[in-house]
């Protein structure tokens, strides 16, 4: 878990691209653990997190390599401690005929919504570190988990000095 | 103006200063080479006998010039044998514009006839690629090709053109310019590190590689070496960056690097690395190398920085840029012990056969002797382009075309062509051994139809003699495949193809053979026959250090 960074980048808002930075990863022999990707506010530019696993030589390597693709506006590892990481979890658990009360609790204790209720199911929808959703899915296997589904962490740097945007200088203006 | 797709394609190239392409014909492509045809007044195109000749004909074009070689493909299989091209370009940082055509647009994604995804195919070994769905993007998109293709760290472009594109027609306004961004400042707090670190140098050394090339700071390197008193050392990339007759030259370093290079190398305390990547090629076990060292690495490319080696002060930038900066502060250093310690190693080197017997360094001194010193000069990949670099001596920039990074056997006689074509078509020398000549010797009949003036030089032992070296040395030696037992006579060969040659078994017979003289106006074929168990030595063993070197052994029969 030491070894696990997380890069932040933006880049442009085409096809192949996100082949480009994933092709990246796999010829360097770089792990992809999880990664999210979304448009901005400017749909001409997506935003990635990527979270990987290695040591500080490969985390300086991928993001230098990253910000070599010209699809790539800027890479950035978000390494401060005041990083704000946060993943989503969507899961579909198994409803007691006895009454659900527990699950519900447990739910609400790791701050989840119910999004659904059916005949024999729960939809749960729980944000939080990528601990806090790991601790929960655990909790939840008694249960009886039905399916789930993670987004991948989304990442931000603490405070304003690291920001990477769409608007910032890039090499496509 | 409304201009079609091919037109704004044509009239791009020669508005990039492109006044002759590479290619081949084909059904995506036809409408390119109808606009070829017209404008041939104004660009010139060179047919080859096979794509992969082309893509390497124009990566010699661009090492010869220093500009981007275009080269274009049809869909399919015209596009997938550019690949080996391609990828030789990305490794050696060789500026390069590919154009491919493909099916129409409305046919992409079927698996329709002779449609394959080149941009996903060639993804991983082009500096950037395009594939243009809408004719309106294409001016953009190939200016932006050329600008990337030729600025930074240099490398193949690839742009992908559906047939209907080629067809449509739109606006063509023609004045979109890329102009580069300056380029990252070093810092002056760096500057003054790595200063401090070569005052404080007692045994400087220089190790110099492609990147002095592409930066133009040859001068820059040797007003560096005499400053310091540091001997340079280059990469095989870098051969060509200051003359063989510069006294602190010591040539190639790394795995059959001379004696004198990679000696210095393990004995300096500071490495100046200017404009290198330190493939393991160069650098056999990492520990090893900088173990006595720091480095003071300087490259464009900011990943190559610490990528294989730690360095103390990292100068990321244009080397010729830095350079200047450097030695605008930069005392002259008189290091007597060093340079003393130097010389004994370079007497090494020195040549201990005997002229008259008929061995590659032999035929290759001679040869480097009998032709003019600013001669352009392609090899192949193997044992005769090792001895290429130990032995030729390189005396003008830019007169090198190797394949370095992918070792393509099959380069040399497509580079050989690019580079004489690139050279005002004058006489060009080619070595090449038979097992490299082989794969792509179908690029005879493209010398022989553009009247090109090739020397080769065909060092024939029958064998693939590095692959044959490793064998003797690692395998206790089990040929395994590396007999080759052909009767292939490659002088009537080369007359098949309209050109000539002749079979040469010792320096007499090349001599004469040179005293006679080759045709201007074709190539011509030395079919050498030299002995099957000649080895290159030195040689340091994969992930070895100098204390591994071999030096040649049983040789003896040569002093």
């Amino acid at each position: 878990m030491n070894d696990r960074f997380i890069v932040g980048l933006v880049v442009a808002n085409h096809h192949g691209v996100l082949n480009r930075i994933a092709g990246l990863y796999g010829k360097r022999g770089y792990n992809i653990d999880s990664l999210a990707v979304g448009e901005t506010e400017d749909p001409r530019f997506s935003r990635m997190t990527i979270v990987s696993t290695g040591n500080r030589n490969i985390r300086t390597q991928v993001v230098k390599q990253l910000n070599k693709l010209h699809d790539v506006v800027r890479a950035e590892l978000l390494d401060a401690p005041d990083t704000i990481s946060v993943e989503h979890l969507l899961i579909k658990l198994k409803t007691q005929e006895t009454g659900n009360a527990e699950v519900v609790s447990l739910i609400n204790r790791y701050g989840g919504k119910i999004l659904d209720l059916g005949e024999h199911f729960i939809i749960a929808d729980v944000t939080g570190s990528t601990q806090h959703i790991h601790a929960f899915i655990t909790q939840c296997i008694p249960f009886g988990i039905l399916e789930l589904c993670r987004s991948g962490s989304l990442a931000l740097s603490g405070g304003t000095e690291k920001i990477l945007s769409a608007h910032q200088k890039n090499k496509f203006n | 103006m409304n201009c079609s797709g091919a037109q704004i394609l044509v009239e791009e190239l020669i508005k990039h200063g492109v006044k002759t392409v590479f290619g081949y014909p084909g059904g995506a492509v036809l409408d390119i080479y109808d606009e070829l045809y017209r404008n041939a007044h104004r660009i010139e195109h060179i047919i080859s006998a096979h794509e992969q000749g082309a893509a390497h004909a124009a990566d010699g074009y661009a090492r010869v010039t220093g500009k981007p070689g275009v080269v274009i493909a049809t869909s399919g299989p015209g596009a997938t044998n550019l690949v080996t091209g391609i990828a030789n370009a990305y490794l050696d940082s060789i500026p390069m514009v590919a154009i491919t055509g493909n099916v129409a647009v409305s046919l992409l994604g079927r698996d329709s006839f002779q449609e394959v995804d080149i941009i996903g195919i060639t993804q991983p070994i082009v500096k950037h690629s395009y594939i243009v769905r809408k004719v309106e993007e294409l001016e953009f998109v190939l200016s932006e090709a050329f600008w990337l293709a030729s600025t930074g760290r240099k490398g193949p472009v690839l742009v992908d053109i559906p047939k209907s594109v080629q067809k449509e027609l739109c606006e063509y306004p023609g004045s979109r310019r890329h102009s580069s961004p300056p380029s990252s400042q070093v810092s002056d707090l760096d500057l003054t590190e790595a200063l401090k670190f070569i005052a404080n140098s007692k045994r400087p050394y220089i190790y110099c590689g492609g990147g002095v090339l592409a930066a133009e700071a040859e001068e820059e390197i040797v007003s560096l070496s005499q400053r310091l008193s540091a001997p340079v050392g280059l990469s095989m990339m870098g051969l060509t960056a200051i003359p063989a007759s510069y006294p602190l030259n010591l040539g190639m370093s790394g795995m059959h690097g001379k004696y004198a290079a990679s000696m210095a190398q393990s004995k300096a305390d500071l490495i100046l690395a200017v404009g290198v990547r330190f493939s393991d090629r160069a650098t056999g076990n990492v520990a090893e190398y900088t173990k006595n060292c720091t480095v003071i690495h300087i490259d464009i490319d900011e990943a190559e920085i610490g990528k294989n080696i730690t360095s103390v002060v990292e100068l990321c930038g244009d080397a010729k840029a830095i350079l200047q900066k450097l030695l605008e502060k930069l005392p002259l250093a008189r290091q007597e012990e060093w340079l003393e310690t130097v010389a004994a190693y370079r007497k090494k080197d020195e040549c201990r056969e005997k002229e008259l017997y008929f061995t590659p360094g032999n035929i290759l001194r001679y040869i480097a002797n009998a032709v003019p010193p600013e001669t352009v000069v392609a090899t192949d990949v193997g044992q005769h382009q090792m001895w290429t670099m130990q032995h030729y001596r390189f005396e003008r920039t830019r007169t090198l075309l190797t394949s370095g990074g992918l070792g393509a056997m099959g380069f040399g006689l497509g580079a050989s062509i690019g580079g004489c074509v690139g050279n005002e078509k004058k006489p060009t020398l080619l070595f090449t051994g038979d097992g490299s000549f082989g794969m792509n010797l179908n690029e005879l009949a493209t010398a022989v139809s553009q009247q090109l003036p090739i020397l080769i030089v065909l060092f024939n032992n029958g064998v693939l003699g590095m692959v044959r070296q490793w064998q003797y040395m690692f395998y206790e030696e089990r040929y395994s495949s590396t007999t080759l037992g052909r009767k292939t006579d490659f002088v009537q060969l080369a007359k098949a193809f309209g050109a000539d040659g002749k079979t040469i078994h010792s320096m007499d017979e090349l001599k004469q053979a040179f005293s006679q003289g080759f045709p201007s106006d074709g190539p011509f074929l030395l079919d050498c026959r030299i002995d099957g168990n000649e080895r290159v030595y030195p040689m340091i063993p994969p992930g070895g250090s100098v204390k591994d070197m071999m030096m040649q052994q049983g040789g003896e029969a040569h002093e």
